[in-house]
Parts: C-alpha cells; sequence; structure tokens
C-alpha cells in the first residue's frame, strides 16, 4: 500500500524490509485490518504524513527473519502484533505504558511509535503489505495461541484492547450508566466490555443505523441515532434522572459528525485539530465528578472542548493509546473463554491488491462496513 | 534571576498526607516513579543512524529505534527540515509540516510522471467502491459538480 496524498491510496511495489537493528524481525503478513485511526492519515488531518508511506498497524503475520539479538521470537511463528512499538526497557515501558515508549520515535515525545502511522508516530511503514519490519520483536508481538482463529488474533493488536481499556479507563463501578459515543469497531467493544467491569446500563450513540442495530445485539445494550434526537446532552441527562451519565467514553475522535461549527473548523479548514464533537458532548453529558474516558484520536494542535465545564464539575479525564501488551494475556483469556467474540465485527475480507477500494468503502461507510480486513496473496492460499 | 535547588526535607509538613494509593493513572500505569530520576535508563542498542530522521526537539537525540520509510526530500523536506526547529508546542511546527505535506501531494504526482507512470488518481480514490455501492450517491455528487461548473462556465461567459 502507497499513500499518494489525502484519500489517495494504491498498489504499488517496494524493497523488501530489512533487518535494520538487531532486535527486529521481518514479517510475512496474513491479516491486516483498516482501522478508523487509518481515516485520520487517509483523510491528510495527521501533520507529517509523507506520500510514499505505507500505512497499517493491526496485522497479524508470519517471522521470516529475525535480528541477532530477537530471543523469544522463532522463525516460522505466527504472530499477532501490537500497533504500539515499544522497546520494554524505558521508564514508561517498565510502568507499562507501552503506548508511550519513550524510545521509538524520534519525530514526536508526545506519542509513542506506530506501525504505518506517519512521520509524527515514528516514520514506520506500517502492515498493509506483503512483509513488514518489526521493530523490538521480542516486546510486543505474540504467538497466536493455538488454535485461535487469526480473524480473531488481528482484532487483538488494537480494537479489542483499545475498546476494554475505553471501558477500563471509565473506572467503572457496578451500576453505573455508561454512554460510549461511537459505533465503530472500538465504540463497539467498549460498549461490549462496560458490562465486564460491572455497568448497569450501556447507551450507544452514532449516525449510522446498520452500527446502531449491530451494536445493540453484539454488545446487548441500547443504541440511539443522534440525527433523530434533538439535543443529545438533553436525552442523557432525561434518561439517567437528570444526573448525567457516570462514564462517558468518546470512540469517535477527529472526524466526528454531529456539529457543523465543529466539522467546519476540525475537518475541513484543519483550523482546530480535528471535530471535537463527540469529546464536547461526553463532557456536558457527564455527572457531577464523573469521568470521561477518551480513545478517540485527535491532532497534535489544539481542540475546541469545553474545559470550564470540566473544572466547574469536577470530570476526572483518562485518556490514552491503548497499552496492548499489557492487556493482552487478559484479553486472549477473553476470546478463548467465549467472553469476548471480535471476529463477529468484519464485515469486509479484502484482497490487499484492492485497498484503495478498501479504503473507500470504510472512510464513506459503504455497504454496511464495520471492519474491513485486507488479505495478501500469500495468506489466500 | 537566579534559582537555586531546593531541598524540600527542610520544609514543614513535607509528604505527610502523602497517599501512593491515591492515583488517577491506575490502573493503567504501574507507578515506579522511574522518570523521576530522569532519562537514565539502559537505552536499547541504537539502530544505526544512515538515513535522515528528524528529531523533535524536545528530546536529545535519535530514539535506539526509527522508521525508515520516507526520508525527507525536496521541497517538501526542507519545509519539514525548518518545522523541527520549532517545539511539538508551537504552530510553528504542526502549520509548516501539513504545508510540506501538501507540497508532497504536488512532488509525488511529478515523481509518477516521472518515472512513466501516470496516475489513476479515480482508482486510487477508489471509486470502483463507490460506482459498485453507492451509485446514485456518485451520480448526484457528478451532477452537481456538473451543474456548478455550467453556471460557472456560463457566469464567465457573460462577464467577457
Ligand atoms: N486510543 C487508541 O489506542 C485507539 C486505537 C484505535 C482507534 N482509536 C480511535 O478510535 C476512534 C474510533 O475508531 P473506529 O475504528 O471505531 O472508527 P470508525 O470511523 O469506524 O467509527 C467512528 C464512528 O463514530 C461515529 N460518529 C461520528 N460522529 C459521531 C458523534 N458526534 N457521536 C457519536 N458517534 C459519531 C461514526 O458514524 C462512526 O460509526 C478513532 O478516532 C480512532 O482513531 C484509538
Ligand atoms: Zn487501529
Ligand atoms: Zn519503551
Amino acid at each position: 500500500m502507497n499513500y499518494r496524498g489525502p484519500k489517495r491510496v494504491r498498489i504499488d511495489h517496494k524493497p523488501m524490509p530489512e533487518i535494520m537493528h538487531p532486535q527486529d524481525a521481518i514479517v510475512r503478513v496474513t491479516r491486516s485490518c483498516i482501522c478508523g485511526s487509518d481515516l485520520h492519515l487517509y483523510n491528510g488531518n495527521v501533520p507529517d504524513t509523507r506520500v510514499g508511506m505505507t500505512f497499517g498497524h493491526e496485522f497479524t503475520g508470519v517471522v521470516e527473519e529475525i535480528g541477532s539479538e530477537v530471543q523469544k521470537l522463532k522463525v516460522g511463528d505466527h504472530v499477532l502484533v501490537p500497533f504500539n512499538i515499544a522497546c520494554g526497557k524505558c521508564a514508561f515501558c517498565k510502568q507499562e505504558l507501552y503506548g508511550n515508549c519513550h524510545e521509538s520515535n524520534s519525530q514526536a515525545t508526545a506519542v509513542g511509535g506506530i506501525f504505518g502511522y506517519s512521520h509524527t508516530a515514528g516514520g514506520y511503514d506500517g502492515g498493509q503489505a506483503e512483509y513488514v519490519r518489526v521493530p523490538y520483536a521480542d516486546v510486543g508481538p505474540t504467538v497466536i495461541p493455538e488454535g485461535m482463529d487469526p480473524d480473531d488474533a488481528v482484532m487483538l493488536t488494537d480494537v479489542v484492547p483499545t475498546g476494554y481499556q475505553a471501558a477500563e479507563m471509565g473506572g467503572i463501578q457496578k451500576g453505573d450508566t455508561v454512554v460510549v459515543f461511537g459505533a465503530g469497531p472500538v465504540g463497539i467493544m467498549a460498549a461490549k466490555c462496560a458490562w465486564l467491569f460491572g455497568a448497569g446500563r450501556v447507551i450507544v450513540f452514532d449516525q449510522l443505523e446498520y452500527r446502531l442495530e449491530f451494536v445493540k445485539n453484539y454488545a446487548q445494550c441500547e443504541a440511539y441515532n443522534f440525527r433523530e434526537i434533538d439535543d443529545v446532552v438533553v436525552f442523557v441527562k432525561k434518561t439517567t434522572d437528570w444526573m448525567g451519565a457516570d462514564v462517558c467514553i468518546d470512540a469517535v475522535g477527529a472526524e466526528a459528525a454531529g456539529n457543523a461549527m465543529q466539522t467546519i473548523t476540525g475537518r475541513k479548514t484543519l483550523l482546530q485539530a480535528g471535530s471535537a464533537t463527540a469529546l464536547h458532548w461526553a463532557i456536558n453529558a457527564v455527572k457531577k465528578g464523573g469521568i470521561v474516558s477518551i480513545v478517540g484520536i485527535y491532532g497534535p494542535t489544539d481542540n475546541l472542548v469545553p474545559i470550564g465545564n470540566l473544572v466547574n464539575k469536577g470530570i476526572t479525564i483518562r485518556a490514552n493509546q491503548a497499552s496492548v501488551k499489557r492487556l493482552l494475556p487478559r484479553l486472549i483469556e477473553h476470546v478463548q473463554s467465549g467472553v469476548l467474540n471480535p471476529k463477529a465485527l468484519i464485515t469486509h475480507r479484502i484482497p490487499l491488491e484492492e485497498v484503495s477500494d478498501g479504503y473507500r468503502i470504510f472512510s464513506a461507510k459503504l455497504d454496511n462496513c464495520i471492519k474491513p480486513v485486507l488479505i495478501p496473496p500469500s495468506a489466500r492460499i | 534571576m537566579e534559582n537555586k535547588p531546593v531541598d524540600y526535607n527542610l520544609i514543614k509538613g513535607w509528604g505527610i498526607d502523602a497517599d501512593p494509593k491515591n492515583d488517577p493513572t491506575y490502573p493503567m500505569k504501574h507507578r515506579t516513579n522511574e522518570e523521576q530520576k530522569g532519562y537514565t535508563w539502559d537505552r536499547p542498542t541504537q539502530q544505526p543512524i544512515n538515513i535522515e530522521v528528524l528529531h523533535s526537539n524536545e528530546r536529545p537525540n535519535v530514539t535506539a529505534v526509527f522508521g525508515t520509510s520516507t526520508p525527507p526530500s525536496g521541497l517538501s523536506g526542507m519545509i519539514r527540515r525548518y518545522a523541527f526547529q520549532y517545539s511539538e508546542n508551537s504552530y510553528g511546527h504542526w502549520l509548516p509540516l501539513l504545508l510540506a505535506d501538501r507540497v508532497n501531494v504536488v512532488e509525488g504526482i511529478v515523481d509518477d510522471f516521472i518515472n512513466g507512470k501516470v496516475p489513476n488518481i479515480l482508482a486510487e480514490k477508489g471509486y470502483k467502491a463507490e460506482w459498485k455501492h453507492n451509485r446514485t450517491g456518485l451520480l448526484q455528487k457528478a451532477a452537481i459538480v456538473g451543474a456548478i461548473s455550467t453556471v460557472a462556465f456560463l457566469l464567465l461567459r457573460k462577464k467577457n
């Protein structure tokens, strides 16, 4: 996959990736998803997204070659690769903040290294390709457990941990009302996981009927179309006996719809770092003393959100890139025991060669798409 | 103004109400407070720096590993180098980078032509999928663009 400019991606031949560091591995990709996060790049909203880059931070693959310092991973291992590139040695990795590593991204200190995610996240070519270079191969990559479907495995590289961490950061107490903004893969997973932490009520908002229908069944929750509601915040207040939700989760991020001013300043003119509509709603819909958990991604400059209300209501904000490696052991258990069934989110299986159409389908939400997975030729036989 | 380091052990009441369990980052962070010691950890081996890697001026060095996807080049590369003189805290960093991204798109098209390749922009934009799954939407869009161009054309012609 080769990025050529906003909304323009195609397949090109590139040289085989090489071992560049003794802890590198070269992985032959077997599955690679397109993510809501890729849309920020695809739309040209992330600074330092260079023409010629390969995207893709959610992938599984077979180890083809390893560097001299790699000890745990072996050639031939089928691995799932967390989207964060983490060294395992820095002060942040040691505190299990694997999404905030200090030895994987030279270009910015505010974000750790991420595969295929612009030079602002380290300048690594990603996994929407046949082969990919995987640094710190002994830290992140995890051998796919015996019997696990690769479709489930690829969802463990980002969507499942991100949804789970969104709920975890909500500090959900038994009986809490949890509102999730966004019924994309991440929001769907967050709604599902909110129950695991003891939520008493889970309410999801989106504008796409087919996704609302899906999340209602998949996460056994309430789902509402914000286009049909006059004022989302008043709606949440009313349905919580005028208290507000205990926890609000922003699973939308910079491409949010629903407020013309935010859309124009955040998405059309880039006067702010993405449209902050969902976060705005989350802050105003949570109760006094409540918690807002943010996993939706925004750009590196500023956003228009009601900070004054945050202070006056005594809200706690918790946010991060998911720390995939920290959560994997527990989440693998959940998948194996059937508590979570992530592959059910995959609606489209697209040959890697058709990546341009894949991006179009996911970004324009065509053909009732929830999660597309790209499959390279070598993994189709 | 000169500032001397403060010895907090001499401050009356220092730390008497400290409560390590009151940690809003729990359970996302297994607190060790190692970062209080500064940039002191045993670093991984350094990846040889044999391409141009721009690094944020909020850190002292290039990280132990780095991506080699697309080193800065051409006019966009010059703009990017300029941007990296400014910190992540500054518009002087991000706005030039966005500008460089746009310049880079034009460079990409020029490169394609130099390499004897005519970029098929409609295919790159996935219009095949749009045609298959959203034909009415696409036709509507085309009709609107067509109508606007016709009106603009007529207006311009009238002026002349
Ligand atoms: N923090 C992390 O580690 C992490 C990891 C993965 C993804 N993300 C981010 O999570 C977000 C969601 O990812 P995704 O893959 O589910 O994307 P997606 O684009 O499939 O889903 C976003 C959904 O939000 C809906 N939406 C738009 N405006 C809304 C609003 N105002 N209120 C409610 N819903 C609204 C859209 O209709 C869409 O269904 C993205 O911002 C992505 O970058 C973060
Ligand atoms: Zn992702
Ligand atoms: Zn680290």
